[in-house]
């Protein structure tokens, strides 16, 4: 048995007592920065990032990501307790998971949200130790046009995927491809779009253009002056669901953690869209959806699995194609490059302890994050009480640090600088932000697939239509594109999105 | 004629400012051939392709049966107090230290909010800088100075 094997030792790397360690400092740190409002994982990795410099690769993978699902389960209890979505993918179990809160049973509704992600975290971490090294085995055989043809429909997906304008999606995603060939060109040498910046011959960086974007451009946000609103922290009694409760939990979590899944790896799902889609699915199924809205469990039972169980199926594209299918996996990607690891279908073979212990220490992570959780909860709720005008510097020190600390330069901090006022006008825009960022990140790998395709091909743009994978791959985006276009899809989907 | 998507209207005239940036900049290198292509062949073809989406994004904006949306508007106070609030950290950070620059930062960034009070902030730095000098500095040896340059 191949896949007991690497899981024992999987094991073996994410049980030793540092990586414990450093699992738990992830976890710890991603609670507490996603209980919080206003500040996304996105931020939260790309601002922690300097503590894993000093680290092992494997210690520092562990740790980002257990700040990663660390978020996710801090955001739901934000939700639960204070109606407010601590990050954007517990928007939804603000709608019934405040009312049970409301109705004096915040204590279940923490406790199913927590059992949901739990299960959904175990089923996600088999799913990707069973499908890596498939995946991982085909994608040695891919082509150049394959791998052209991959990442244009991951691009396509993630448009698709988002919400806005479609058009306005893809700009964007054109927009970031154009920065990433900023720098130097690697198959001519030459330097292009530099202006004679030193700091440019290696490219745009990508932690600075997110830190300005999800960093200070949302905090300038939140700093507008709104109407405010009131806070009611509710108390937390018995965390103990019913037999009621878990009969009407468990088939939810079941449909959650089935449709997490399989969005996860979608490029543009991940967990945001998982849990808009069990949403949606569990008020369709349910005998009772009038109950949808004023507390019913399976609005939290369902989104939380599901968003739980995208947020670790996303990283199956990254450790397999080493493709990001959102943006904080493509932050995955760059964290991965400082420690030297080239991601992509060879870390499984040169990296084995590395693949596997960061698999299993999702496992281990998941059950952290309960005993985290559950008992704490209280202490989590009080954090809430700290006052935004105290939190909001907090938040750019320790940006404007861990920018600093990429090249212990002050270029990139004023880099930034610029890119949260380039994120305000964005937000103003209604632009999005994610196809950009994919665009950086992808950009430069689309062009040298792309040149690489034709120069085997001796010019022949219909190498990409001649393989079959790569047409098959090519069609999917072109039908995805002709079905937002037609209107009737295209208002379900605003729907499917907004609601 | 008039404008009835006001946003998209400026979105789709921001990709076609774009485009065109990056076309002129390209075309300052050599286009190659499909088989051998220069370094200005890519950035070409994205930049006409995003020239052509910008385009249609503006012709969207002006149909008849556009969504009426006008421009938001933007809050200065919060965009100038947070922006200069970064910049000053990076132009102080190696004339005067770590110290004094974070210092800066948490003072001008604090007077974004309005309840900013001065107690509270110099509170709040005090913390913050004893946090990033223990964490960073001392925890896991990052590279910044402390103090200010003419003091060694």
């Amino acid at each position: 048995m191949d896949l007991l094997n690497n899981l024992a030792l999987g094991a073996s790397t994410a049980l030793s007592l540092t990586n414990l360690f450093y699992a738990f400092v992830g976890c710890l740190l991603g609670t507490i920065i996603g209980v919080l409002p206003g500040i996304g994982p996105l931020a939260t990795i790309a601002m922690l990032l300097p503590l894993t410099y000093a680290l092992s690769p494997t210690a520092a993978l562990i740790m980002l990501a257990g700040i990663y699902y660390g978020a996710q389960y801090g955001g739901s209890t934000t939700a639960i307790v204070v109606n407010l979505p601590g990050e954007s993918s517990s928007v939804v179990t603000t709608i019934d998971g405040h009312q049970m809160a409301r109705q004096g049973r915040a204590g279940v509704a923490l406790s199913t949200a927590a059992i949901g992600s739990f299960f959904a975290g175990c089923v996600a971490t088999l799913v990707i130790a069973a499908m890596a090294k498939p995946m991982a085995e085909a994608a040695l055989l891919f082509q150049p046009s394959d791998y052209f043809s991959l990442m244009v429909l991951g691009l396509v997906l993630a448009c698709v995927l988002s919400t806005g304008p479609f058009l306005e999606g893809v700009g964007m995603v054109v927009f970031g491809m154009l920065l990433s060939l900023v720098g130097t060109d690697v198959t001519t040498g030459v330097l292009r779009f530099d202006f004679d910046i030193p700091q440019l011959f290696d490219g745009v960086d990508f932690v600075p253009l997110a830190l300005g974007i999800f960093g200070f451009a949302e905090i300038i946000k939140n700093l507008e002056p709104k109407d405010k609103t009131s806070v009611i922290t509710s108390r937390i009694t018995s965390l103990f669901p019913t037999r009621e409760d878990w009969r009407r939990m468990i088939p939810a979590i079941l449909r959650g953690t089935g449709i997490g899944a399989v969005l996860g790896v979608l490029p543009g799902g991940g967990s945001v869209l998982a849990s808009f889609a069990s949403y949606t699915i569990e008020k369709k199924v349910s005998r009772r959806p009038e109950e949808f809205g004023r507390g019913a469990i399976e609005g939290v039972a369902g989104p939380e699995s599901a968003n739980n169980a995208g947020a670790q199926t996303s990283f199956i594209p990254l450790l397999t194609l080493g493709l990001p299918s959102n943006v904080v996996m493509a932050l995955m990607i760059g964290a991965m490059t400082i420690h030297k690891i080239q991601p992509g279908p060879e870390v499984m073979n040169k990296n084995p302890d590395l693949f596997w212990g960061l698999i299993v220490s999702m496992w281990v992570g998941n059950l952290m994050l309960v005993i985290l959780n559950l008992p704490m909860v209280g202490l989590w709720v009080k954090l809430l009480t700290i006052p935004y005008r105290f939190l909001y510097p907090a938040i750019i020190v320790f940006c404007a640090i861990g920018v600093f600390s990429i090249k212990s330069g002050t270029f990139e901090v004023y880099e930034a600088a610029l890119c949260g006022v380039f994120g305000y006008l964005l937000i103003k825009l209604d632009l999005p932000a994610a196809p950009l960022l994919l665009g950086l990140v992808l950009g430069q790998a689309v062009e040298e697939y792309f040149r690489r395709a034709m120069l085997l091909s001796r010019g022949d743009p219909s190498v990409f239509f001649t393989s079959p994978l790569s047409a098959i791959l090519l069609a999917i985006a072109a039908i995805s594109i002709l079905l937002i276009a037609l209107p009737n899809i295209r208002a379900k989907r605003d729907e499917a999105l907004q609601e | 004629m008039s404008i009835r998507n006001q946003r998209a209207f400026v979105s789709g005239a921001l990709f076609v400012g774009i485009a065109i940036f990056f076309f002129v900049e390209a075309t300052k290198y050599s286009l190659g051939t499909a088989t051998r292509m220069g370094p200005a062949y890519f950035p070409i073809m994205l930049s006409i392709l995003l020239a052509l989406i910008g385009l249609a994004v503006m012709a969207g904006a002006v149909a008849p049966r556009a969504k009426a949306e006008r421009l938001a508007r933007w809050d200065l106070k919060g965009l100038v107090w947070v922006t200069a609030s970064i910049a000053l950290f990076a132009a102080l950070l190696y004339p005067l230290g770590g110290v004094l620059a974070l210092l800066v930062l948490v003072v001008v960034s604090s007077r974004a909010s309005p309840e900013f009070t001065w107690v509270g902030t110099l509170v709040n730095a005090a913390v913050l800088i004893a946090m990033c000098v223990g964490i960073f500095v001392f925890g896991i040896g990052l590279q910044m100075p402390l103090w200010p340059a003419f003091l060694y």
